[in-house]
């Protein structure tokens, strides 16, 4: 059992009791530590219990959207962005949602038999970028360079702009297990640039630039975006399996972009 | 801490961070809550808090600190049943039972929630709950009557089996 348990009452005392993050255990929701803590598997030090943090905020200016890192998923939905909305909701069952945070979800590592991470790959869509605080301060950078760090540090907020158009599409999982198997994301913005990305893939959630690039013909982008990821391997599903179907989905992500236009 | 359980102000003994589920279950004797998979997937465990369903099991006691708690010993009695305990009495929504205790509760927000008896809603209100005797028919079927106001015998089931007739078991 934890020896020190901290729960700081502003954003500046949680980056404060952060510090360079050394040896501390961040508790959002709890639905990634908590069964961690329960099976024997983490006996934190020193925790950082994010409840009362106040980094529960979403500012909406015009097209600009920030969102604070202890968000629920479930609030994501209330933006109106068809692709985020489809994602946050494919994110466990409603209670699950309801408790789980933005900033989780993003630091999340992999699973024990399944990937984890679904926001990674609709916020990559998004370009979003990840202001957070670790060992060298605070800083904001894209969510691309930011998830290699993710362990290390406390994302405070998450920002990007409303897309022109976007779309989910991810396989079904089995019934009874709520881990995405493999979803792609996408958007394409006002002048007309579309991106791409794979969440349930080896690591965490990644871009998709090669079927980016051939965006125009959904065949080609589909084919290339195999070169894009290595496949996860797992419980779930196998790497071949992914292989197979990450085309699929892509093909699906662009016919809704498409469709929107 | 303190949680103000079924209505009753209670101090917390328990650490920061041990689960809603071990402090009501192990601290305070409270047992309808299940530990079933501990880790978030099976929905046994679920409880409200300040009428919201929750995991138990995925909430540090001290995330809730003040709040109201809301277990199945606070829907009913034995001898007055709430509408949502009636209904799965009534409809034999429960097989093992180890569900049920997350399944009522659940289903108690979503009927407090203005909830609908659309079966596909009902489907989407109980997803994170499993039934792994699968009786998800008679479990929508119990909800979808308590929101249609429907009212039961509490010694007839919808088969028109008397419970005395099950051993007692009413």
């Amino acid at each position: 059992m934890a020896s020190e348990v901290l729960m700081p009452s502003s954003p500046s005392e949680a980056v404060s009791l952060f510090g360079d993050g050394a040896a501390t255990t961040v508790i959002g929701g709890g639905t990634v530590v908590m069964p961690e803590i329960t099976y024997g598997r983490l006996a934190p030090d020193r925790v950082l219990l994010l409840t009362n943090a106040g980094l529960d905020t979403v500012a909406v200016d015009g097209d600009t959207i920030t969102i604070g890192a202890t968000t629920r998923v479930d609030a994501l939905a209330e933006l109106g962005i068809d692709g985020l909305t489809a994602c946050a909701g494919n994110v466990a069952d409603g209670e699950i949602r309801s408790q789980a945070t933005v900033g989780g979800n993003l630091c999340v590592g992999q699973g024990h038999e399944a990937p984890r991470g679904d926001l990674q790959g609709a916020l990559l869509a998004l370009d979003a970028t990840v202001r957070s605080t670790g060992s060298d301060g605070e800083r904001t950078e894209s969510l691309e360079t930011f998830l290699p760090h993710r362990h290390a540090r406390l994302v405070l907020e998450v920002n990007f702009t409303r897309p022109a158009a976007s779309a989910f599409a991810a396989l079904e999982y089995p019934h009874t297990h709520e881990y995405t198997v493999l979803a792609v994301s996408g958007t394409r913005t006002a002048d007309g640039t579309i991106r791409l990305a794979a969440t349930g893939v080896a690591g965490p959630g990644a871009r998709l630039r090669s079927a980016e690039s051939a965006a125009s013909d959904p065949e080609a982008a589909g084919a290339a975006a195999v070169n894009d990821v290595t496949f996860a391997d797992d419980s779930l599903a196998s790497a071949w399996y992914r292989e197979q179907t990450l085309p699929v989905l892509v093909r699906r992500v662009l016919a809704q972009l498409e469709e929107s236009t | 801490m303190n949680l103000t359980i079924n209505g009753v102000e209670t101090p917390i003994e328990s650490g920061p961070l041990t689960s809603l589920l071990d402090v009501l279950r192990e601290e305070l004797g409270i047992t309808s809550p299940k530990a079933g998979c501990e880790q978030g997937g099976c929905g046994a465990c679920t409880v409200l808090v300040d009428g919201e369903p929750r995991r138990s099991c995925l909430t540090p006691a001290a995330s809730v600190d003040g709040a109201a708690i809301t277990t199945v010993e606070g829907l009913g009695t034995p001898e007055n049943l709430s509408p949502v305990q009636q209904a799965f009495t009534h409809h034999y929504a429960a097989q093992c039972g180890f569900c049920t205790s997350g399944m009522m509760m659940a289903s108690q927000a979503y009927i407090d929630g203005g909830g609908t008896d659309d079966r596909e809603a009902i489907q989407h209100a109980l997803g994170g709950h499993v039934c792994r005797c699968t009786g998800y028919v008679k479990i929508i079927d119990a909800v979808a009557a308590v929101v249609r106001g429907e009212s039961f015998d509490p010694n007839v089931t919808a088969a028109g089996t008397a419970m005395t007739n099950l051993g007692g078991m009413a």
